[in-house]
């Protein structure tokens, strides 16, 4: 196995071909690419100061890893059901969940904040590693339904859980290896190995890549260029189209780093250097691709214009859409942790409640 | 399911309630170590991978976090999984699932997705195990908010509860009182069940209420034998549900007997037997003629099975505690 990451576009912007990683480029929506990872940026940038300015508690900034989130999303179909993490901020954006709701949990009017089954895109995960299970549990139920292997596109379905490379220290995220193994389940574990688990570096984890990972279980381990959306958009396509034809899992590895914090709260400045987020961030994967794009002549300016458009208006509606979030109804957290709310709880609400409103 | 009434021990009862549930649904199945071929280490799921085949009775990798998280995972996508623990002190490791995501997935997605998933644990002592093989963790389920715990005490309990936990929308611990796994009673596939919550009155009596539940029932009965022997009458209530717990049937016995003893194998600090007197000095304060006692496992690691006979609240231990009350 090689352990060089592989890429599809260097850093010039000219196309590479690789052995193993097959992209057919027709099939490829390079602009929706590029605006995809730019909306998701300014998601990002928009968040970030809505937390300077008191209207977030905290928030994950996903900087440099637009092309990796972007090119693992787009590989993914309608029917295929995701499990992200909590900085899976561009996934959830290709899947359609609205980016004002990814701000709730952070500014504290709900623990979710989105319907995981209208974009079947799950709810993010704190716990490190915990949703990898739920992954493998999901595509046990895909297995059962008969949805794998069939060789019908419309009916064949994946999951796909998003990691970093923190959780690849996690007895559970170990465990989901060995489950997803045994029952060779339709599920793509997709790394991204941002470098950094807090201030942990890569090194305290583990001593070979995540990718090398893969074959004691017993699959595939492919490590791609994380910063190069389409590596990642063919390493996703292979892993999925591999996982619904019943040849079952497979982890993807997409190196790429974490350019900000941790989150907001973190200061990165007591355990890196500047020198290194530097040489990252002439890495920028968005550059990158843009001059594929430009070099291609796929991109106009009229494109431009309308791309810079909707990130005004979209940065105007997070704007306004995150002090527009409803607080939650002091009685939602007693309604919402039993369907069959018990008896005590009931009076434990109904003392709540008339202590919340004796106070206002 | 048109079997009649017939005796057999709860191992058994627990078999014919999942045969019965897995019958009804094909969304239910069963995952866990060793409970296929070899029907689990106390046989509860003997012959049922052969009805139901592989799929629907997995034999899991030997991993608790796994079994439950990927219980958490099937009931997502619209299954409704029974998972077995094979001993209470191998419950541990699956702990972060059970209480980060499968307690709190209702409440984190604001009532949007449900997780409807059995997990049942042989718990309790008393069978000369070694260790990590005789441990009541109920306390730490019944903490929990988003679980329901449950314990069943005979045959027919551990029939209608089990049924009753797999068609729960919430997510269930059914604890199984292993010393009993072989104590036989009657079971009618055909009665009506009690609601999973209700306590079950297992004696009616008069000058003491007998709390417990699970393995110390049967000797909270023979309790009660002995004291109707000395004019004493005890009412013993089989609490059932340790959460949540049904105030309303122990309260309004305490109301009439005056006197509560709260026996259960499980440490002292912290546990039900404290909850429950809380709960009744709150409500039924002035109908006390005594205060509440707790017979209880000490404060200590599960001791070896050398010293468990003593160590364990058994019929002496409960006994003396009838007497404090009544010294009073």
């Amino acid at each position: 196995m090689t352990n060089e990451p592989i890429f599809l576009i260097s850093q010039d912007g000219s196309i590479q071909t690789d052995e193993v990683l097959k992209l057919d480029f027709g099939t490829v929506d390079g602009p929706g690419l590029y605006r995809d990872m730019l909306l998701s940026r300014r998601v990002d940038t928009e968040a970030i100061a809505l937390q300077r300015q008191g209207e977030l508690g905290l928030w994950p900034s996903l900087l440099g890893q637009e092309a990796a989130q972007v090119g693992a999303a787009r590989a993914l179909q309608p029917r295929d059901v995701v499990f992200p993490t909590y900085r899976e901020h561009a996934v959830a954006w290709c899947r359609g969940v609205d980016p004002v709701h990814l701000l709730g949990l952070f500014r504290g009017t709900t623990l979710g904040g989105w319907d995981p089954t209208v974009n079947n895109f799950n709810l993010y995960t704190l716990v490190i590693g915990a949703q990898t299970l739920h992954a493998v549990g999901y595509a046990m139920g895909i297995v059962r339904d008969g949805d794998v292997g069939t060789g019908d596109p419309d009916r064949d379905r994946a999951v796909m859980v998003f990691l970093g490379d923190g959780a690849l220290s996690e007895g559970e995220t170990n465990e989901a290896f060995v489950w997803a193994a045994a029952q060779n389940l339709p599920v793509v574990f997709f790394c991204q190995n941002n470098q950094w688990a807090i201030s942990a570096p890569y090194s305290v984890q583990s001593r070979v890549s995540v990718a090398q990972r893969a074959e004691g279980f017993g699959f595939r381990g492919v490590r791609v260029d994380g910063n190069d959306v389409f590596a990642c958009l063919a390493a996703a396509r292979q892993a999925l189209d591999h996982a619904r034809s019943g040849n079952g899992p497979t982890l993807i590895e997409a190196l790429t780093y974490r350019r900000n914090p941790h989150t907001t709260s973190d200061d990165d400045g007591r355990y890196r250097s500047g020198a290194e987020n530097d040489e990252w961030a002439a890495l920028d994967p968005i550059d990158r691709f843009r001059r594929y794009l430009d070099s291609t002549g796929q991109i106009d300016d009229a494109l431009l214009n309308q791309i810079a458009e909707e990130e005004s208006l979209l940065a105007e509606r997070l704007r306004t859409g995150c002090r527009n979030l409803p607080n939650p109804s002091p009685d939602s957290p007693f309604r919402n942790t039993y369907v069959d709310l018990p008896v005590e709880l009931e009076q434990q609400m109904a003392e709540h409640l008339e202590f919340v409103e004796a106070a206002e | 399911m048109n079997q009649t009434t017939s005796k057999m021990p709860i191992a058994h009862a627990l078999n014919l309630g999942l045969r019965h549930a897995m019958e009804a649904d094909d969304k239910v199945l069963l995952l866990g170590e060793d409970i296929g071929q070899l029907g689990g280490v106390f046989r509860v799921t003997d012959g049922l991978q052969k009805i139901f085949g592989p799929q629907r009775v997995v034999d899991s990798p030997l991993g608790e976090a796994g079994i439950v998280g990927g219980a958490i995972g099937l009931a997502m996508a619209g299954y409704r999984p029974v998972c077995e623990i094979q001993f209470d002190g191998f419950v541990f490791p699956a702990m972060n699932q059970i209480i980060t995501q499968l307690a709190k997935y209702r409440h984190r997605s604001e009532g949007t997705i449900t997780v409807p998933v059995v997990i049942r644990i042989p718990v309790g002592g008393g069978i000369g195990a070694i260790e990590h093989h005789s441990e009541s963790p109920e306390a730490y389920f019944a903490h929990t908010a988003g679980l329901k715990v449950v314990c069943p005490s005979s045959a027919q309990q551990a029939y209608d509860m089990i049924g009753l936990a797999v068609r729960s929308q919430d997510p269930v611990i059914f604890l199984e009182p292993k010393r009993h796994y072989w104590l036989k009673g009657n079971v009618d596939p055909n009665r009506m069940p009690e609601a999973l919550e209700k306590a079950e009155i297992a004696r009616a009596g008069n000058d003491l209420t007998l709390v417990t539940y699970g393995a110390l029932v049967p000797v909270a009965l023979k309790v009660a034998e002995i004291c109707q022997q000395e004019g004493r009458s005890i009412e013993v209530i089989d609490l059932r549900s340790l959460s949540p717990i049904d105030d309303t049937t122990i309260i309004r016995s305490v109301e009439r007997t005056g006197r509560l003893l709260v026996a259960h194998e499980a440490s002292r600090t912290a546990g039900l037997g404290a909850e429950i007197a809380s709960r009744v000095q709150d409500t039924a304060f002035h109908s006390l003629l005594a205060p509440v006692i707790r017979v209880t496992g000490y404060d200590t690691p599960y001791p070896a099975s050398r010293l468990e006979e003593d160590w364990l609240p058994g019929l002496d231990r409960i006994l003396d505690g009838v007497d404090r009350s009544f010294a009073y």
